[in-house]
């Protein structure tokens, strides 16, 4: 919206707009965020403090988690390894999952949006499937598969299919009607016309649609490996908590919202670099 | 009010392009199917020939339908009845033989302004070898002075920039014939004065067929030949055409200093005013 503004505003005085992000003072930026992270770790700090004798108040969670912080990479004996290890094995199911899920979702999309015949028909299954917790797929995917890691790779597979086909399928569908003309009056064949004009036109909503899958597939990882058992950032919550430490928990928590932060920065520097244009806020 | 016949003094020039008829409009009727069951005819019995180096204005209220027409020409709607003909040929769907200058630019926000120009030289003149085509493009961006915007994006550029990327862009891949609608239409005063001229110098220098929708009755006037004024729909048809009798290049400051350029504007002032009196 703001972005809009600008550049009407831009065009009205006949310059070229100057991309310079609004200015704001420093102190807004660090003191005012500072202060929320405040807040939460005053609350954590009550509720360990006052009500319940299993968490560990911020400061001794800490302490406990040094050794972790510090050593993310150690290997002592099997089932025993640093978060660092445990993260790159989640991260890698989520990885080879979305991929997976991104090589099927956007043909899918691309084809569904230029057919309105293709999406009658699949629409319908789309619509019936998006709403499952892609974690109802384990039992399915177990009973195919009979090992754990392939199947937590399916279930991130079907997360990542949805929102990647919807968006996909809408950018294929709103690529501007002018965008099309130029094609038609400069005579371009069809499949030309598909590769010149509406897979670049579609790509801002094609990322949106693989942020949202990325986005969820994160999430989803945690569940699945808790069920599935094995080496990972999931499992390793459950296991913390049947041992009752709280403090690997609270670590594991903090670690899995740093990591989905920058696999959405991630993304949106691929978008940036592939479409040209500034990624939009989802 | 002044005759319009007053001002047809065609020049020999003129009459010796008449007689190739380079674009002819026959016959045509353009209706679309409605609710109620009577199709609404937009565009009613539409007659029109074009010289093959003649500026063309079309001039009316909004929603008499003088774009479909021009989008009836482009190729990219097609008439109910009658027919469009270039050089003899029927017109069945779009060609770069007649590129169009879009009212909102459509330019592709993905590409430079280099790389959009690139893209239309490269569609349309497959023939000519790489280089080739980079001095085609280089040209006429220096024709559009955007050789130093060359590597910027659309989103980056003002409108009036804008526009003349999409000139450069229509120019470059060298139609038979150029079709603007509302061109300068979402531009601030000052930027279509200035962009008026550009496109007139280039035209003066480089004399083609040029159909350009307006609903400015100065611009009309400034650029074109002679002004189609259409009435308004739903049948509308061609009210009146007026030749303007000025010779190019043209002056805007002492076309406005003449008499005639007055009874010209007062007599096509009238006529829409007439329509809009109905309308209202």
């Amino acid at each position: 919206m703001q972005r809009k503004l600008r550049t009407r505003s831009a065009a009205r005085l006949g310059q070229p707009k100057s991309a310079k992000p609004s200015f704001r003072l420093p102190f807004e930026n660090i003191v005012l965020p500072a202060i929320a992270f405040l807040v939460v770790l005053l609350v954590w700090w009550v509720i360990a403090k006052f009500f319940t004798t299993l968490m560990p108040t911020p400061w001794e969670a800490f302490v406990a988690n040094l050794d972790y912080i510090l050593n993310p990479f150690f290997r002592r004996g099997p089932g025993n390894l640093g978060i660092g290890w445990l993260l790159l094995a989640s991260l890698r199911r989520v990885l080879i999952g979305f991929l997976l899920g991104t090589l099927v979702a956007i043909p899918i999309g691309f084809w569904i949006g230029l057919s309105p015949r293709a999406m009658t028909a699949i629409n319908p299954l789309v619509q019936l499937f998006r709403p499952v917790s892609p974690v109802a797929w384990l039992p399915i995917a177990l009973s195919i598969f009979n090992l754990a890691n392939p199947s937590a790779i399916f279930v991130i597979f079907i997360t990542s299919l949805w929102p990647t086909v919807i968006n996909t399928a809408l950018g294929v569908a709103s690529v501007p009607k002018d965008y099309l003309d130029v094609a038609q009056v400069l005579e371009m064949p069809r499949w030309r016309q598909m590769t010149k004009i509406i897979w670049p036109a579609s790509l801002p909503y094609i990322f949106t649609g693989l942020r949202l899958s990325l986005g969820i597939a994160w999430l989803v990882i945690v569940a699945v490996e808790m069920l599935t058992g094995g080496i990972g950032i999931g499992f390793f919550i459950w296991d913390e908590w049947n041992r009752l430490s709280l403090s690997s928990v609270f670590l594991a928590v903090v670690v899995i919202g740093l990591t989905g932060l920058l696999l959405d920065y991630a993304i949106t520097l691929i978008e940036r670099w592939a479409t040209h244009r500034p990624a939009k806020a989802i | 009010m002044v005759k319009s016949s007053q001002y047809s003094q065609p020049s020999e020039q003129r009459q010796a392009e008449s007689e190739t008829d380079f674009l002819v409009v026959q016959d045509l009727v353009k209706a679309y199917p409605s609710a109620g069951g009577d199709p609404t005819v937009v565009l009613d019995n539409i007659n029109l020939t074009v010289g093959a180096n003649e500026f063309i204005a079309i001039i009316g209220h909004s929603g008499c339908g003088k774009s479909t027409l021009l989008k009836i020409v482009s190729g990219l709607e097609q008439a109910t009845s009658g027919g469009v003909f270039l050089e003899g040929k029927p017109i069945k769907k779009p060609g770069a033989d007649r590129m169009m200058v879009f009212q909102n630019y459509s330019l592709l926000p993905w590409l430079t302004v280099r790389e959009n120009v690139r893209l239309a030289v490269n569609e349309v003149c497959d023939h000519l070898s790489p280089r080739d085509r980079t001095d085609l493009v280089e040209e006429h961006l220096a024709m559009v002075n955007l050789t130093d915007a060359a590597l910027k994006y659309p989103d980056e550029l003002s409108g009036g920039m804008k526009q003349r990327v999409g000139i450069a862009r229509a120019l470059a891949i060298r139609p038979k014939m150029l079709l603007m609608d509302e061109p300068f239409g979402a531009l601030d005063a000052l930027t279509r004065g200035h962009l008026q001229r550009q496109v007139l110098d280039i035209w003066e220098r480089n004399p083609q067929a040029v159909m350009m929708i307006t609903h400015d009755v100065d611009e009309a006037i400034y650029m074109a030949d002679r002004i189609v004024m259409m009435t308004n729909g739903p049948n509308a048809h061609i009210g009146e055409i007026l030749e303007v009798p000025f010779k190019h290049p043209r002056d805007r400051t002492a076309l406005r200093e003449s008499k005639e350029y007055y009874e010209l504007r007062n007599h096509a002032l009238g006529f829409l005013d007439s329509y809009f009196e109905q309308m209202s």
